[in-house]
């Protein structure tokens, strides 16, 4: 097992490197770098620019020094915890950022135990009843779930929200508490607010994950254990609990893979409607501007997550399945 | 089929049973028919079941495809909806660029068929507009005295039919000095509803483009990866792998914003489903690479290869057939991802540009709060933008259950 999990951590050296080689590309491909043009935007205000300043950015992150020496600089920065400087907020880009990441992480993480929360006890339903009307009801529900665009969701559940229980538009908190030191209102308030976000970020996901689980559970029940267990005159009920619904629960820990990226992504674009105070609303400002650095630590912070949930749930795999531990192999 | 098999029958055989036919026809304790005896009529089909039999790959799916109702209903919406696009101009009752000072935020019309009891065919009541002083929105009322015709078939707003002939027919025009807002109006005072008709055509076609687009890519990266094999595999595996652990919209968005400014909107169309597509081959690419290593080593493959078949041939000769119909189905499930890609990036403001109108484009309008309260008819494009999501979704799982007839 040990050596499985070495092996599967140093998988991630060569990812996390190709990612970022892309994000940097990214960085660099609008004509010309940010300096220049901040430069030029300040002199045709007629504002100063401070020369001093200037030279040591373009010293410091190389401005002028050939591509791969940059990008030495910039992940080398970002190994100590030096995400480049923000050029349009005019500071580091960790002081920008703040806990916005941490929000974005908590958000996603509450998402995911939502998401599971809904999708568990539906689609096990939905494949031991298959074909039934509440069967029927609830696919209908999950394909709505998918073809809704959740940045419409967001803003009618915000007006929904404010309209029927009195939210605040917006946030995640009413604006009162907004860098007051936390209080049990303080908490009730954050409580209520966020809901909205999870359910709008949880829905399309949600959907998502019910379909392939009740395709997998229903791979499962046609499975020959199953009948025989059966036709040996167990319980149905007993029949599921025992066997079937454990490897569902597998299911659920590899199914992060392909639920996170959506989730992240959904969450993206649900904060810019609802302006949370997360990495959204901050990363499409900072893609407007073109602060490219901001904008690709974003990037980077974004796939770093996905790459680390993918580990953590390949690990839980791992100490929960039997045959993974003992082939050394992830088998799906 | 008969003839071929009385040719296949030696002339001795023929003769013999020729002879026994004389000699039991003699005997008349038994009854012998003198019809022509067919040796392969027992391996032969009766002619009911030959037509289920003998039916081609694509006949039994078609047949599996019809009886899924929900499939085929969706279809047909499919079908309307990509055939209107063909004929947008006609359809809408204006030009979706001319703006109507005098209407701006203007509340959906209704048509009515009666007017004080007596059928007077479809028509509209005109509408004033006053301004509530207390909350400043303008308020448009319905003057019911004064019912006014619609005109079909008629000459309207001009126009450029596809950008290029002048034209100024159309199905539906309004009534003569009076307005047709079936859906509402903008803040320009633009009419919604040609507006989103006139949207389908892009959001519509960016799926496609984009998915023929990943399909290729998915195809041949794919293809390469299964049928090779070895490094190449392992190359495309990891390529795959990075790709998919970035998250999808950000990085649609990241790639879009660097779109240069100075780029014209129909470049910008193209490059935005370009973008849609480079993220999107993974999934098919996968699928093609691991149906090929399992099919490469079937005993069909290593007779054609040793029969001297090139690679690509055994690829798209032998290979593509077996799975092609899958790959259709599942390339059919993620069109609709690509037209939400669309519709969010339009939506946020950094996907396609105004004049080119999509309903994202549209969308990006009803961007706050107070639009679902002041004029919830700005967020109508989002109803098209679910209907085809839906009907995609169906019609791709119809899809893919006929693609495997023989289950």
């Amino acid at each position: 097992m040990l050596p499985y999990i070495a092996k599967r951590v140093l998988m991630m050296i060569p990812t996390l490197f190709a990612i970022s080689i892309i994000v940097f590309t990214i960085i660099q491909l609008p004509p010309g770098n940010y300096l220049e043009s901040y430069i030029a935007e300040l002199e045709a205000q007629g504002e100063s620019v401070d020369r001093q300043k200037v030279e040591f950015l373009r010293e410091y992150y190389g401005l002028d020094k050939p591509l791969p020496e940059q990008y030495l600089r910039w992940a080398g920065g970002m190994l100590h915890g030096d995400f480049g400087y923000s050029f349009e907020f005019n500071m580091p880009v960790t002081k920008v950022v703040g806990d916005r990441m941490l929000l974005t992480m908590i958000v996603s993480f509450v998402t995911i135990l939502f998401t599971w929360a809904i999708a568990f006890p539906i689609g096990i339903y939905s494949a031991t009843h298959q074909y039934s009307w509440g069967d029927y009801g609830l696919t209908f529900l999950g394909f709505l779930g998918i073809a809704i665009p959740n940045f419409m969701l967001a803003l009618v559940m915000m007006y929904v929200a404010n309209v029927f229980f009195g939210t605040t538009i917006g946030g995640l908190m009413d604006p009162e508490f907004i860098g007051k030191p936390w209080t049990w209102d303080k908490v009730k308030s954050v409580l209520e607010h966020s809901w909205i976000p999870v359910i709008v970020i949880g829905a399309s996901g949600t959907a998502g994950m019910i379909r392939r689980l009740r395709a997998n559970l229903l791979d499962e029940l046609s499975k020959q254990y199953v009948v025989t267990a059966r036709a040996k005159g167990l319980p149905p009920r007993k029949v599921l609990r025992k066997y079937p619904l454990r490897m569902a629960l597998n299911f659920f820990i590899s199914d992060i893979g392909s639920l996170l990226p959506h989730i992240i992504s959904g969450a993206e674009i649900t904060a810019v409607v609802l302006s949370l105070p997360t990495t959204g609303p901050m990363l499409l400002n900072a893609l407007k501007s073109q602060d490219m650095y901001l904008a690709g630590s974003f990037l980077m912070f974004l796939a770093f997550l996905i790459v680390v949930g993918v580990l953590i749930s390949d690990l839980a795999l791992v100490a929960l399945d039997p045959r993974i531990r003992l082939s050394g192999g992830v088998a799906r | 089929m008969n003839i071929q098999r009385d040719l296949l029958i030696p002339a001795e055989a023929k003769a013999e049973a020729a002879t026994l036919e004389e000699t039991q026809a003699l005997d008349p304790g038994h009854f012998v028919s003198t019809e022509p005896f067919d040796p392969g009529s027992a391996a032969q089909l009766p002619p009911g079941q030959e037509r289920f039999y003998l039916a081609s790959q694509w006949t039994l799916m078609w047949w599996k495809f019809k009886r899924h109702r929900l499939a085929v209903a969706s279809a047909i919406v499919l079908l309307a909806m990509y055939s209107s696009t063909l004929v947008t101009e006609f359809l809408a009752p204006y030009n979706l660029h001319t703006r109507h000072t005098d209407f701006i935020y203007a509340a959906p019309q209704r048509v009515h068929l009666f007017h004080d009891g007596r059928f007077v065919g479809p028509f509209v009541y005109p509408q004033t507009k006053s301004l509530d002083m207390t909350t400043l929105r303008r308020v448009y009322t319905p003057d019911r005295s004064d019912p006014r015709p619609l005109r079909f078939f008629c000459s309207g707003d001009a126009y450029r039919f596809w950008g290029l002939v002048p034209m100024s027919f159309h199905v539906v025009c309004p009534p003569r000095n009076g307005t047709l807002f079936l859906l509402g109006t903008d803040r320009l005072g633009r009419d919604m509803l040609s507006r989103i008709l006139s949207g389908a055509r892009i959001s519509l076609t960016i799926g496609l483009l984009g998915i023929a687009l990943s399909f290729t890519l998915g195809l041949v990266i794919g293809g390469l990866a299964g049928y090779y094999g070895g490094w190449v595999d392992m190359t495309v595996q990891r390529m795959i792998e990075i790709i998919r652990s970035f998250p999808e919209l950000p990085l649609w968005m990241a790639l879009s914003a660097i779109l240069p400014v100075t780029w014209s909107p129909v470049l910008i169309y193209f490059g935005i489903t370009g973008i849609l597509a480079l993220l999107d081959w993974t999934g098919l690419a996968r699928a093609v690479r691991s149906k090929l290593l399992a099919l490469r080593e079937e005993d069909y493959t290593t007779a054609a290869r040793l029969m001297g078949a090139k690679p690509s041939r055994i690829i798209s000769r032998h290979l593509l057939p077996g799975f092609m119909s899958h790959l259709i189905a599942s390339a059919t499930l993620s069109i609709p991802g690509m037209i939400l890609g669309e519709t969010a990036l339009s939506f946020l403001g950094i996907g396609l540009r105004p004049p080119i109108t999509s309903w994202g484009v549209l969308l990006n309008e009803a961007q706050n709060v107070n639009v679902v309260a002041l004029y919830p008819w700005l967020m109508l494009p989002v109803l098209p933008v679910i209907i085809v999501i839906l009907a995609f979704n169906f019609f791709g799982d119809g899809l893919r259950d006929a693609a495997d007839p023989y289950r």
